[in-house]
């Protein structure tokens, strides 16, 4: 049979898809034994059990400072920004893009802005967003969301303008009001490509984070990273960003199955 | 900002880089006698004489006598160089004893210091607004470069007070940021060192309540160089020495040739020569080989480095692994040591200096 047309079952695409990453994780390991049996101190390449140990403490063993269980405590902390900074982009998104999608004046008024300001890169801003906001919770959000915000408005309103005439001619001939047009026509529309904005947006949006802990910070992921990174701690950061995909993963996941469970239609053979 | 995003960039970019360098090191032989070096430096006023003396032929000079070729790499980040020396990249590197100890000794890479260069006699300093002494600290939010040695100036300037680092809350802020975060209302502490510190100074309401002029010969900063390469080639440490004290001579001199030099190191470092010869006021620099071979033969060195293990070890700066303050091994002048004595991977040797001030280089 031709490889084009090969099935690849669901049980064997998982072995095959862990194939790969299973012989990194094997290169590593070999790597790592080998500069431990030269250098038993050897901070570059830490062995499993090394990470463990690193680890064990942070998740384990409360801060003496905080009293925190510092994994989690970063997790939550920087879970909260990334959450807050998501859910307010993606807001704005559903109502700026339905309002500029929909509305032919409001969008001739607003949409130069939007891509006026879709085309700032955020971390340009960053000095401004210091001296607006501050350097605390602010400000940090604030980075996210004007990082993503705008790129989510233009996509969902792009979507929306694309939907076809005879929909909104219909639906008026129904007896539908501008109002009306919006809320049944584009919004049900509108949800699927949303999701579809917030899960491409994520990639972004972790950058943002991390970048903004990495300035003015005392917890969260990127915080740590970069804190340890002053001693080399590989060790904590190797498990970290294992845990930061993890969770970009999971996200990831989660904002999928929510699309195919309530918006089952946008998933057909079609898309 | 761009610098962390950068600096994020970086960081995995190192981590493949030292993947591939990691499958080239296939065994662990001692190290042949080889021709070419790479010494790394990053901008600091008493660092700038390294990149001063290649650009004036003096490293030239002195690699030629001992018939080798030394390069002197500058890295932009300071961490970096240190990462990068630490990984194997570096035959050697200009480091603060603090990251000296912390970074390549506690990652096993044996490490020798064979200049003292200087020690910072104000270059690094508390900033308070709204108040005159270092008392007035207490509980608030301190800006400041986590762990680095900043970290060790706030806790021993809060142990003069009687004060303990809890105190206080810490927020680590990237050195290139520091500047525009104290320019903000909401911070009003802040620890940095310069060309920084000198910036910070001029925020209205600002004072320095503290600085390393109180602690003097506690942050020093070394040349350090990767020990088994040294014992293979000793003439390494013979020229950069050599190369050391010629320049430290010049930029000495209150002539027209010592301006010269202290205005192209200036200009080397990015700043004005006005405000670097401001940075080496507060810079105690061993231009006298005797008084740097004094200085690490002295017993203050060990209670300095005393203090500065303790402080990494209580921060947990020994990684996870540590178990006590001595698990890193230091070696000084008459065969004194300091922790695991039989693992000693930061070595304070002043033989090379000795010769310098022997004259026998």
């Amino acid at each position: 049979m031709r490889w084009v047309n090969r099935r690849i079952g669901r049980g064997s695409s998982v072995l095959l898809g862990a194939i790969p990453i299973l012989l990194l994780v094997l290169v590593y390991l070999l790597i790592a034994a080998s500069r431990h049996a030269a250098n038993p101190s050897d901070k570059i390449m830490p062995l499993p059990g090394d990470m463990a140990d690193a680890m064990s403490a942070l998740l384990f063993q409360p801060d003496q400072l905080s009293g925190q269980l510092i994994f989690w405590a970063d997790t939550v902390a920087s879970l909260q920004r990334l959450g807050t900074g998501l859910c307010l982009s993606a807001l704005s998104a559903l109502l700026v893009g339905l309002l500029l999608g929909v509305l032919p004046p409001v969008r001739a008024t607003f949409g130069p802005l939007v891509t006026g300001i879709a085309v700032i890169p955020p971390v340009a801003l960053l000095p401004i967003l210091f001296i607006a906001f501050g350097l605390g919770e602010t400000s940090k959000v604030a980075l996210i969301f004007i990082g993503i915000a705008p790129f989510m408005i233009r996509d969902v309103a792009a979507h929306i303008i694309a939907l076809p005439r005879e929909q909104i001619v219909k639906a008026q001939t129904l007896g539908a009001s501008s109002w009306q047009v919006m809320l049944r026509v584009a919004l049900p529309q509108a949800m699927p490509r949303l999701i579809q904005a917030v899960r491409l947006s994520l990639g972004p949006a972790w950058v943002f984070l991390i970048s903004a802990e990495a300035i003015a910070s005392d917890i969260g992921l990127g915080y740590r990273i970069f804190l340890v990174r002053r001693y080399l701690s590989m060790d904590i950061i190797l498990p970290y960003v294992a845990w930061i995909a993890l969770l970009a993963i999971v996200m990831d996941m989660i904002l999928m199955w929510f699309s195919r469970r309530f918006f089952p239609w946008a998933h057909g053979a079609s898309h | 900002m761009l610098d962390s995003v950068r600096g994020f960039g970086r960081l995995a970019l190192m981590a493949c880089a030292l993947m591939a360098a990691a499958c080239s090191q296939t065994s662990n032989k001692a190290p042949e006698p080889r021709a070419e070096f790479n010494i790394g430096w990053s901008i600091y006023a008493g660092w700038m004489p390294w990149p001063y003396a290649q650009q004036a032929g003096i490293v030239k000079k002195w690699a030629d006598k001992y018939g080798l070729k030394i390069n002197i790499v500058q890295v932009n980040d300071y961490v970096e160089s240190v990462n990068q020396y630490t990984a194997g990249k570096l035959d050697g590197v200009t480091v603060a004893n603090m990251d000296a100890l912390t970074i390549p000794a506690a990652g096993g890479k044996d490490t020798s210091a064979i200049i003292i260069g200087d020690y910072s006699n104000g270059n690094d300093g508390i900033m308070l607004k709204g108040a005159d002494t270092l008392a007035a600290i207490k509980g608030r939010q301190v800006y400041l470069v986590e762990l680095s040695v900043s970290h060790y100036l706030l806790a021993r300037g809060l142990n003069s007070v009687g004060m303990k680092l809890s105190d206080v809350k810490t927020v680590n802020t990237a050195d290139a940021d520091i500047v525009g975060a104290f320019a903000t209302p909401e911070v009003t502490a802040a620890a940095a060192w310069n060309p920084q510190l000198s910036a910070m100074k001029e925020t209205p309401g600002a004072k320095q309540v503290f600085s390393s002029a109180q602690i003097p010969g506690e942050i020093l900063d070394l040349l350090c160089v990767d020990t088994a390469t040294l014992k293979a080639n000793p003439n390494l440490g013979k020229a950069l020495v050599g190369i050391w004290y010629e320049t430290t001579a010049l930029m000495q001199r209150q002539d027209a040739e010592g301006k010269a030099a202290r205005a192209a190191m200036a200009k080397l470092a990015g700043s004005k020569p006005d405000l670097f010869d401001g940075q080496l006021a507060t810079t105690y620099l061993y231009a006298d080989p005797k008084a740097a071979v004094a200085a690490t033969s002295s017993p203050a060195l060990i209670t300095t480095m005393t203090r500065v293990r303790d402080f990494s070890f209580s921060k947990g700066l020994f990684g996870q692994g540590a178990k006590s303050a001595d698990a890193v091994g230091m070696s000084f002048p008459g065969n004194k040591t300091l922790g695991d004595a039989n693992h000693v991977t930061l070595r304070f040797d002043p033989s090379y200096m000795q010769m310098a001030a022997d004259g026998k280089l």
